[in-house]
C-alpha cells in the first residue's frame, strides 16, 4: 500500500502538473518547484524508525521520497546533512494561533448586582451566550508569522487552532506555520470541535457554576437531537445547528484538573461521546482514574517554579498539595505512558515557550521515554485528528515539515538549525550549521609579526583564549560572520577586537586591532575537537521525591485504608435505637457491618481488639446540610435550577472532609447553595476520605433536591435585583409556576408517548418534546422520586410551600434551618415532614427575628422528626455539641438529643435501614468517644465508615508529623534552588475552597447573614 | 435529672411571663445579700465547696466557708448543689450597635466612615435594649466590651453592664480601649472561584509597611500636639487619643498575623501604650515574645477551622494552652455572628478540652478578660471589694451539656434571666399545650 501511494505521488508531482490559483499577480509569474534534497542525514522518519546516512527529497511543500538509496533528481537543491537529525517538526493539538483574542467584558453572577438574564449576542443564535458552537476558526484564523516563529522556533510545524471561549467552542482548524497566505495554510478547515467549562466572555448569568455548565452542555446535548426534528417552536436556531454538524469531529474539551478531567469524561459517557481531554498537569495524582476514562489526553508541561518561600509566614501559606506538585509535576507524561494512556504534549500554558523542550527533558528525566516523547508530538495528535496521513512522520506523500537539528531532538546539546514548513526553510539557529566546536589556532598578522592564541569555540556565543592564562573571549559567530573581543593576559586593560568570516573549508579570516588601536589582519584555524560534556539531567536525580497520596495533599494516606474486624469491648453504647443507651457492650464489626451487639464477645478470630472501657461508641454523626467537599454551591443565575447536581462537581480532595471525620461525622448531605427558589440536585456522601468522588458518593440513596425560600432567594441585601422574584408572594408563584410547567411537561409527553400508527409501538416522547432536565427533576417529585430539603424560616413561607407542594400531590420531605419551625409545628405535623434545624441560631438577619433555641425542643414534642444541622463546616466538627444543647434548651433526653445528630438525619435522608444507629446488620459506620458525646470534652478517637477507620487520633499525631518533615523538606529544596541562582517565583498563598451556603461572596459581614 | 433541668428552667419563665419590653431591669437592692452553700469558682483557679459569698450594696464583702448568715433584714439565697461563677466578660462586641446586619441597614451602628476615627465612641451609640442583651445575660454573661469598627482606628470602646436602662447607666468603663485594625501583610487566601489578586505579595507588604509608618506618624503627631498646653486649633482625632498616653486607655489592635503582632510589639517600644492583641490566630507562634513584651491577647474564637488545610485540625482549640503554658495573659471572646455570642462559656469549654484546666479556662472569660479591659479592681472574680457580679449554674458552665443558668447577680441585683426566646417559648408551649 506505501509503495502504491508512493509511486501515484512521485507520478503526480513529478510529472510537473502545474498549480493553478486565483490569485492574481501583479508582474511576473515565480513559480519554483522547491525542489531540495537533504543528503547523509540521521533521519527520524517516526518514533520507531531511524534512518541512517539518508535522503529526505522535497518538492512543493510535499515529502516525495526518503530512504537510503534516492537518486539526486537534477533539478534539487542539495542539502549535505552530515552528522545532522531529520525529526517531523511537532503538532499542537491546543493552540489558539492566529485567533483574535476574544474580548473579555466582565459578567458572572452576584448577589448585589443586577442580573443578565439572556444573551448579548445578536443574530438567530441559541439561548445562551456561552455556547458558541458556531465559531469556526478557520473563518476567524489570521496567519501571523511573529507569533508563528515562536512556535516554530521550538519545533512546531503544525497546530490546532481554535478560540478559547465559551462552554460549546465551535470548531478548530488544522494550520501549519508556515509564512504563507491563509488558504496555503490550512491543512483542515474543520478538524475538531471544543468545549470547556468555562463560559468565558459571556456576560449572561447563567451558568455562575461548575454544575451550571455541567447541566448547560447536558441540555445542548438534548436539545441539538431535539432540533434534528425542525421544532416550530425553535425556528432556526444557527448555535444548535452548528453544533450538530460538530459532532462528527474529533471533540476536544477544555477540563485542566484532573477531577475535572473524569467530570468531563462522564457527561462524554452520557452522550456516547469520547472527548479527547485537555488536562491540568496533576493527573499523575489519580492516575487510576484517568486510565479509566479511556480518553486520549493533551498534557501541558507548564510545571510549577519554584517560589520563594523564605520568609516562614509566606512559606505557612503554601500548602503541601502545592509543595509536592512543585517537585513530582514533571512526571505527570511518565504516569500516563506508564498506565498506557493516550498522550499529546502540548505547550499551550506555558507562559514561555522557550521552556517546552526544556520542560519535555525534564518529563523525561522523570521517566518518560523519548520514543513516547516524539509520539506525543507527533504521530498521536495526527492519528487523534485523522490526519496522520498528511502529517506527523517523514514519509512521502505528506507535507515536508520536519526539524533539523545537531543531534536527537530532546538531548540537552542538541540544536534544532531549521524548522521546515511546507518544504520552506525557516531559520531557527542555524549559526552552528557548520559545527564550530573545537580548538583553533590563531594567528594575528601585525607589524611586529605574528603572534599565536589557542581559542577554545564552546559554541555560537562561548569561546575561551587559552594561553597563559584561560580568559573568556566575547564571541559571536551567525553561521557566516565571526566577531572576537579578548585581554590579551589577565593583566592587560585593552582588548583585542577581530571581526571576519569563517570559510566553508573552517578557515575563518578576517581584520581588526590589537590592544595599542594598530590594525591587523587575522587567521584562524581549526585544530582538533574537543569533549563533550555530559548532559546535567543524568546529575540531578536522586533526590528524594514527594510521594503520591490518597488525597493528594496533607493528612492523605499512602494506601486507601481498608475494611478491619473490629471488636469493641466493654463500651457505653450509644444505640439510637429502642435499646438506649448500653452500659458495658461489645460490638462486632466485619466485612463493613456491625454483626453482633451484645455482653462478652469473644474468640472472633482475626479480629482487632479495641478495648473501649470508659469509652462511648456511637453511630457517625450525620449532616443533614452540608456544603462541603464540592467546588460549587449556587447556581444562582436563575429562580429555578432544578437541572444543576451537586453530585457533578464533588471535590474529594476537600480538607473539611477529614476534619469533620475529627468530629464524629460520618455521612454528609451536600447541598446546593439558597440563592434561588428551586435550587439542585443534592448529594449524600460519606466520608471516605481518599475515595474519588464517586467513592464518597452515598451508594442507592433516594435522591434530594434543594429548595430555597425568603430573604436569600428574593436577593434582599442586593439594592439592584432584577430577578424575579423579589418578595415572599413571588416566591410561592416561582413554586407554583414551575410545578404547572412540570405537569404540563409530563402530560406532553404522555401524549407523545401514546403508541400510534399501524406496528402500534409506543414512540419516544422525547422526539416531539424536548426533553428538559430541570423539568424532569420536578416529574421526579411529583411521582415521589425524588425528595426536597427546603431552606425556610418564617411560618408564612413555610406553610405556603407545603400548600404549593399539596395541591401538586407530594410532600415537602425537609424543612431545613426553619428556625420559626416552632410556630407551625403543629401543620409541619399534619404535612408529614422531618426537620432540621440549628440549636441555638438567631439575631443574624431580619428572618430570624423570632429564631428562638427552644425551636428543636418543641417540634420534638410535636412528634416531628428533629436533626441537627450544620451548614457550616466548622460547627460540623461540634455537632455533638450542638445536639447537647437541646438538652440545655428545652430539656430533650440525652438520648433523643443524641438522635438527633444520627437516626433522626438519617430517616430524614431515607438511609436509617443503613445508618444512623447501632443496629446488627447496619453499615458501620461509628464513632469511639473519648467521653460522653454531648459533652464539651467529648473527643472522638476513632472514626469509622462501613468499618474502615478513617480518622484514628493517634494516626493523627503521627501524620502531623510526617506533613511536618514533607514540608520542610520541599521548603529547604525550594529556598536551595533560589540560593543556587535559578530564578525562583514570588510567593503566592495556596488556594483552598471552604464554601458556604452562599459561596464565594467577600463581604463576611453579610456573608454571615446567609445562612 | 434533666428533668429536674427541665422544670427549674420553666419555673424561671413562670416568674417573668411578660412581654420583652416589660422584662426589666433590676432595682438596686441596698443591704446584705448571702449566697450560701454553693461551690464558688472564684475566677482565680481558685475553687471553694460549700461556701458562703457576704455580699453588702452590690459589692462583695466576704467569701468563705466559715461565714455565719445573721438573722434580720438580710437576703439569703441558697445555692446549695450548685456553681457558683463570676460573671462573664465578653470582651469584644458589637453588642447593642449592630441589631439586623445586612438585611437592615438602619438597625447598624457599628462602622462608622472614614479611616482615623480615634474621637468616635461606641457607647453613645450604644442600644440597651437591644433583643440579643438578654439572651447573652440568660448564658451568664454579665459584662461586654462594645467595639467601634472600621477604618485604620476605629475609635473607642467601652464596657457595659447588661441590666440598664440606658447607654449611660450600662456604662461599666467609659471609653477604656483604643481600637487600630493592622492591614494585612499576605494576599488573602483565595477561595477556588475568586479573582486572584493582582498585587503581588511584595507590593502588599510594603503598602502595610506604609500604612503602618502613617499610623505611628499619627501617634507621634498626637504626643507633640498632647505636650503644649494650650492650642491654637483644637484637634479632636489627636485629643482622643490622650488616654493612650496617659494610660487611661489600652490599645487594642486587632491582628491575627505575626507580622502584624510584630509591629504591635513595635508600638509597645515606641509609644509605651499598653497593647492588647485582638484576634491573634497565630499568636501561638510567638507567645514567648508576647510574654516578654507584656502583651495581652483576646483570642476572637475557639470555634474556628485551622487557618491552613496543613495545619493541626485542633489549632484553633489548643491556642489558648500555648499562651497559658508560656505565661500570655489572655482572654477569650466570641465572635460567632449566627450565634450571637452566647456561646462564650463554650468558648472555654473547648479551650478546656484541649489544655487547659477549667479553671483556667473561666479565667480566661472572667479574671483575665476584666484584666485585660482594666476592670479587674472591681470585676471580673469572686473576690472581696468587687461588684457581686455572680452567675449561678446547675453544673458545669462551660459544658452544654450541664450549662443551666437559674440566677445571675448584677451589682448585687438579682437580674431577670428572660428574653425574647424564653417568651416565644413559652407562648408556644401554651398554644400546643405542652408542659
Amino acid at each position: 500500500m506505501k509503495k502504491l501511494i508512493f509511486s501515484w505521488f512521485c507520478c503526480a508531482v513529478m510529472s510537473g502538473v502545474y498549480a493553478q490559483q486565483t490569485f492574481p499577480v501583479n508582474g511576473v509569474a515565480d513559480e519554483r518547484s522547491g525542489t531540495y534534497i537533504f543528503t547523509h542525514a540521521t533521519i527520524v522518519k517516526d518514533a520507531q524508525t531511524t534512518l541512517q546516512n539518508a535522503s529526505l527529497l522535497i518538492q512543493k511543500g510535499k515529502i516525495i521520497a526518503v530512504g537510503n538509496d534516492i537518486a539526486v533528481p537534477k533539478d534539487a537543491i542539495v542539502v549535505d546533512c552530515k552528522g545532522k537529525y531529520i525529526i517531523p517538526s511537532f503538532i499542537d493539538l491546543y493552540s489558539d494561533y492566529g485567533i483574535p483574542a476574544p474580548r473579555r467584558s466582565g459578567g458572572g453572577f452576584s448577589y448585589s448586582a443586577p442580573a443578565q438574564l439572556t444573551s448579548n449576542t445578536k443574530g438567530a443564535y441559541g439561548w445562551n451566550q456561552a455556547i458558541k458552537a458556531d465559531a469556526d476558526a478557520a473563518a476567524l484564523f489570521e496567519a501571523d508569522n511573529d507569533k508563528a516563529k515562536n512556535f516554530r522556533d521550538i519545533g512546531f510545524g503544525t497546530v490546532l487552532t481554535h478560540r478559547k471561549d465559551g462552554i460549546a467552542r465551535g470548531t478548530g482548524t488544522l494550520v501549519t506555520l508556515a509564512d504563507k497566505k491563509e488558504n496555503l495554510v490550512i491543512v483542515k478547515e474543520k478538524a475538531s470541535a471544543h468545549y470547556s467549562f468555562s463560559k468565558g466572555t459571556s456576560t449572561q448569568s447563567y451558568p455562575t457554576s461548575l454544575m451550571g455548565a455541567i447541566a448547560l452542555l447536558r441540555q445542548s446535548y438534548l436539545d441539538a437531537a431535539w432540533y434534528k426534528s425542525n421544532p416550530t417552536a425553535e425556528g432556526v436556531n444557527l448555535s444548535l445547528q452548528a453544533w450538530n454538524n460538530n459532532q462528527q469531529l474529533p471533540q476536544v474539551f477544555d477540563a485542566g484538573d484532573k477531577w475535572a478531567d473524569i467530570r468531563a469524561d462522564r457527561i462524554g459517557d452520557e452522550f456516547g461521546v469520547q472527548y479527547i481531554i485537555k488536562g491540568g498537569g496533576n493527573e499523575y495524582q489519580r492516575i487510576k482514574e484517568i486510565a479509566a476514562t479511556k480518553a486520549a489526553f493533551i498534557l501541558p508541561v507548564n510545571y510549577p517554579h519554584a517560589m520563594d518561600v523564605e520568609d516562614p509566614d509566606n512559606a505557612r501559606l503554601v500548602s503541601l498539595n502545592d509543595l509536592k506538585h512543585w517537585e513530582m509535576a514533571p512526571v505527570n507524561a511518565a504516569a500516563f505512558e506508564k498506565a498506557g494512556i493516550i498522550f499529546c504534549l502540548t505547550p499551550a500554558d506555558l507562559n514561555d515557550p522557550k521552556q517546552f523542550l526544556p520542560n519535555i527533558r525534564k518529563a523525561i528525566d522523570n521517566g518518560l521515554s523519548e520514543q513516547k516523547a516524539l509520539e506525543a508530538l507527533t504521530k498521536t495528535p495526527a492519528t487523534l485528528l485523522g490526519v496522520y496521513d498528511k502529517v506527523g512522520s517523514i514519509e512521502a506523500g505528506k507535507l515536508a515539515n520536519f526539524l533539523i537539528a545537531s543531534g536527537p531532538i530532546f538531548k540537552e546539546q542538541s540544536i534544532v538549525y531549521q524548522n521546515w514548513v511546507q518544504g520552506e526553510k525557516y531559520t531557527v539557529q542555524d549559526a552552528e550549521w557548520n559545527d564550530i566546536k573545537g580548538i583553533y589556532t590563531l594567528v594575528l598578522h601585525s607589524g611586529k609579526g605574528d603572534i599565536n592564541y589557542t581559542i577554545d569555540v564552546k559554541n555560537a556565543r562561548a569561546a575561551n583564549i587559552i594561553n597563559t592564562d584561560t580568559l573568556p573571549v566575547k564571541f559571536s559567530f551567525n553561521g557566516k560572520l565571526v566577531s572576537l573581543g579578548f585581554k590579551p593576559n589577565k593583566k592587560s586593560k585593552s582588548v583585542i577586537r577581530l571581526s571576519g568570516v569563517v570559510n566553508d573549508d573552517s578557515s575563518w579570516k578576517g581584520n581588526g586591532a590589537d590592544a595599542d588601536g594598530n590594525s591587523l589582519l587575522w587567521t584562524a584555524l581549526f585544530s582538533k575537537t574537543t569533549t563533550i560534556k555530559p548532559d546535567t539531567a543524568a546529575v540531578q536525580q536522586d533526590l528524594p521525591m514527594a510521594k503520591i497520596t490518597y488525597p493528594f495533599g496533607s493528612y492523605g494516606w499512602d494506601e486507601l485504608p481498608k475494611q478491619e474486624t473490629l471488636l469493641f469491648k466493654s463500651a457505653a453504647v450509644w444505640t439510637s435505637e429502642a435499646e438506649g443507651n448500653l452500659e458495658n457492650t461489645d460490638v462486632l464489626v466485619k466485612d463493613g457491618k456491625i454483626v453482633r451487639i451484645g455482653k462478652n464477645i469473644s474468640n472472633v478470630s482475626g479480629a482487632k481488639i479495641i478495648d473501649a472501657t470508659g469509652k462511648y461508641l456511637t453511630a457517625g454523626i450525620i449532616d443533614e446540610h452540608s456544603h462541603i467537599a464540592t467546588v460549587s454551591i449556587n447556581e444562582g443565575a436563575q429562580s429555578v435550577t432544578s437541572e444543576v447536581r451537586i453530585g457533578d462537581n464533588l471535590n474529594p480532595d476537600d480538607i473539611n472532609i477529614y476534619r469533620q471525620l475529627a468530629g464524629g461525622v460520618t455521612a454528609s448531605h451536600i447541598l446546593h447553595g439558597s440563592a434561588n427558589t428551586i435550587g439542585g440536585q443534592t448529594q449524600l456522601i460519606k466520608l471516605r476520605w481518599g475515595a474519588d468522588d464517586e467513592g464518597l458518593k452515598f451508594k442507592n440513596a433516594d435522591p434530594f433536591i434543594k429548595f430555597a425560600l425568603g430573604e436569600n432567594v428574593k436577593r434582599t441585601t442586593s439594592p439592584a435585583n432584577n430577578r424575579f422574584p423579589d418578595t415572599r408572594m413571588g416566591v410561592e408563584q416561582v413554586l407554583t409556576d414551575a410545578f404547572q410547567r412540570a405537569v404540563d411537561y409530563e402530560n406532553a409527553l404522555k401524549k407523545a408517548s401514546v403508541a400510534t400508527g399501524k406496528k402500534k409501538q409506543a414512540a419516544n416522547p422525547f422526539a416531539a418534546v424536548r426533553r428538559d432536565l430541570e423539568l424532569d427533576a420536578l416529574v421526579e417529585i411529583m411521582h415521589k422520586k425524588r425528595f426536597i430539603t427546603c431552606h425556610s424560616y418564617v411560618q408564612s413561607e413555610i406553610t405556603y410551600t407545603m400548600r404549593v407542594a399539596e395541591k401538586f400531590g407530594f410532600r415537602i420531605n425537609t424543612f431545613t434551618h426553619i428556625l420559626e419551625g416552632y410556630k407551625v409545628a403543629d401543620k409541619m405535623k399534619a404535612h408529614g415532614a422531618n426537620v432540621s434545624t440549628f440549636a441555638d441560631w438567631f439575631g443574624y438577619k431580619m428572618e430570624v427575628a423570632d429564631a428562638i433555641a427552644y425551636n428543636a425542643a418543641i417540634m420534638q414534642k410535636m412528634g416531628l422528626n428533629v436533626c441537627i444541622n450544620s451548614d457550616d463546616a466548622e460547627m460540623a466538627r461540634r455537632l455533638n455539641q450542638e445536639a447537647a444543647k437541646t438538652v440545655k434548651y428545652g430539656g430533650v433526653t440525652e438520648e433523643e438529643a443524641w438522635k438527633m445528630v444520627t437516626i433522626n438525619p438519617a430517616k430524614a435522608l431515607h438511609v436509617d435501614d443503613r445508618t444512623g444507629s447501632i443496629k446488627t446488620g447496619k453499615d458501620a459506620d461509628l464513632v469511639l468517644w473519648s467521653n460522653n458525646p454531648l459533652s464539651i470534652y467529648a473527643k472522638p478517637e476513632k472514626t469509622i465508615v462501613d468499618g474502615t477507620v478513617y480518622f484514628d487520633l493517634e494516626h493523627d499525631l503521627q501524620l502531623r508529623r510526617t506533613i511536618a518533615e514533607e514540608r520542610n523538606r520541599i521548603i529547604q529544596k525550594m529556598t536551595a534552588e533560589k540560593k543556587s541562582g535559578t530564578p525562583v517565583a514570588a510567593f503566592k498563598p495556596s488556594t483552598y475552597i471552604t464554601l458556604s451556603c452562599r459561596d464565594d461572596h467577600g463581604d463576611e459581614d453579610e456573608q454571615n447573614n446567609m445562612q | 435529672m434533666t428533668k429536674i433541668y427541665f422544670l427549674l428552667a420553666i419555673l424561671s419563665f413562670a416568674l417573668f411571663a411578660q412581654a420583652q419590653d416589660d422584662v426589666y431591669p433590676a432595682k438596686e437592692y441596698k443591704g446584705l445579700l448571702f449566697i450560701t452553700n454553693g461551690t464558688v469558682h472564684v475566677g482565680n483557679g481558685q475553687v471553694t465547696d460549700n461556701a458562703t459569698i457576704e455580699i453588702n450594696n452590690g459589692k462583695i464583702v466576704r467569701v468563705g466557708t466559715n461565714i455565719a448568715v445573721p438573722q434580720g433584714d438580710v437576703k439569703v439565697f441558697d445555692a446549695k448543689g450548685k456553681q457558683v461563677y463570676p460573671g462573664l466578660i465578653l470582651p469584644q462586641s458589637d453588642l447593642g450597635l449592630k441589631e439586623i446586619s445586612g438585611s437592615v441597614r438602619g438597625s447598624n451602628d457599628y462602622r462608622e466612615l472614614g479611616d482615623l476615627n480615634p474621637n468616635i465612641r461606641s457607647i453613645v451609640a450604644y442600644n440597651a435594649a437591644s433583643s440579643m442583651i438578654n439572651v447573652l445575660k440568660a448564658n451568664g454573661i454579665l459584662l461586654a466590651g462594645t467595639v467601634p469598627q472600621g477604618g485604620t482606628i476605629s475609635g473607642s470602646s467601652s464596657v457595659v453592664q447588661l441590666d440598664a436602662w440606658n447607654w449611660e447607666d450600662a456604662a461599666y468603663a467609659t471609653d477604656n480601649g483604643m481600637h487600630i485594625n493592622l492591614p494585612s501583610f499576605a494576599a488573602p487566601r483565595r477561595s477556588g472561584a475568586a479573582p486572584p489578586t493582582p498585587a503581588q505579595p511584595e507590593d502588599i507588604a510594603q503598602k502595610t509597611l506604609e500604612k503602618i509608618e502613617e499610623i505611628k506618624n499619627f501617634f507621634r503627631e498626637a504626643r507633640a500636639y498632647l505636650q503644649e498646653a494650650t492650642h491654637a486649633a483644637t484637634n479632636l482625632k489627636l485629643e482622643a487619643v490622650k488616654g493612650l498616653f496617659d494610660k487611661t486607655q489600652k490599645l487594642f489592635v486587632h491582628a491575627g498575623q505575626v507580622k502584624q503582632m510584630l509591629v504591635a510589639i513595635d508600638f509597645v517600644k515606641e509609644f509605651e501604650f499598653d497593647v492588647v492583641i485582638v484576634g491573634g490566630e497565630e499568636s501561638w507562634q510567638i507567645a514567648p515574645l508576647l510574654k516578654e513584651n507584656n502583651i495581652a491577647v483576646i483570642l476572637n474564637a475557639e470555634h474556628n477551622l485551622p487557618s491552613t488545610e496543613d495545619e493541626d485540625f485542633d489549632q484553633p482549640f489548643k491556642t489558648p494552652a500555648v499562651l497559658q503554658n508560656a505565661g500570655v495573659l489572655f482572654a477569650l471572646n466570641d465572635d460567632a455572628s449566627n450565634a450571637r455570642y452566647r456561646n462564650l462559656a463554650f468558648n472555654a469549654g473547648t479551650a478546656a478540652a484541649y489544655g487547659l484546666s477549667k479553671e483556667e479556662a473561666l479565667s480566661a472569660i472572667t479574671l483575665n478578660a476584666a484584666e485585660i479591659l482594666g476592670i479587674a479592681g472591681k470585676t471580673g472574680s469572686i473576690e472581696a471589694g468587687k461588684d457581686a457580679n455572680i452567675v449561678i449554674s446547675e453544673g458545669d458552665i462551660l459544658d452544654m451539656r450541664t450549662s443551666i443558668i437559674t440566677h445571675a447577680f448584677i451589682q448585687g441585683r438579682e437580674v431577670n434571666l428572660a428574653s425574647k426566646q424564653t417568651q416565644l417559648y413559652e407562648r408556644y408551649m401554651r398554644k400546643y399545650g405542652f408542659k
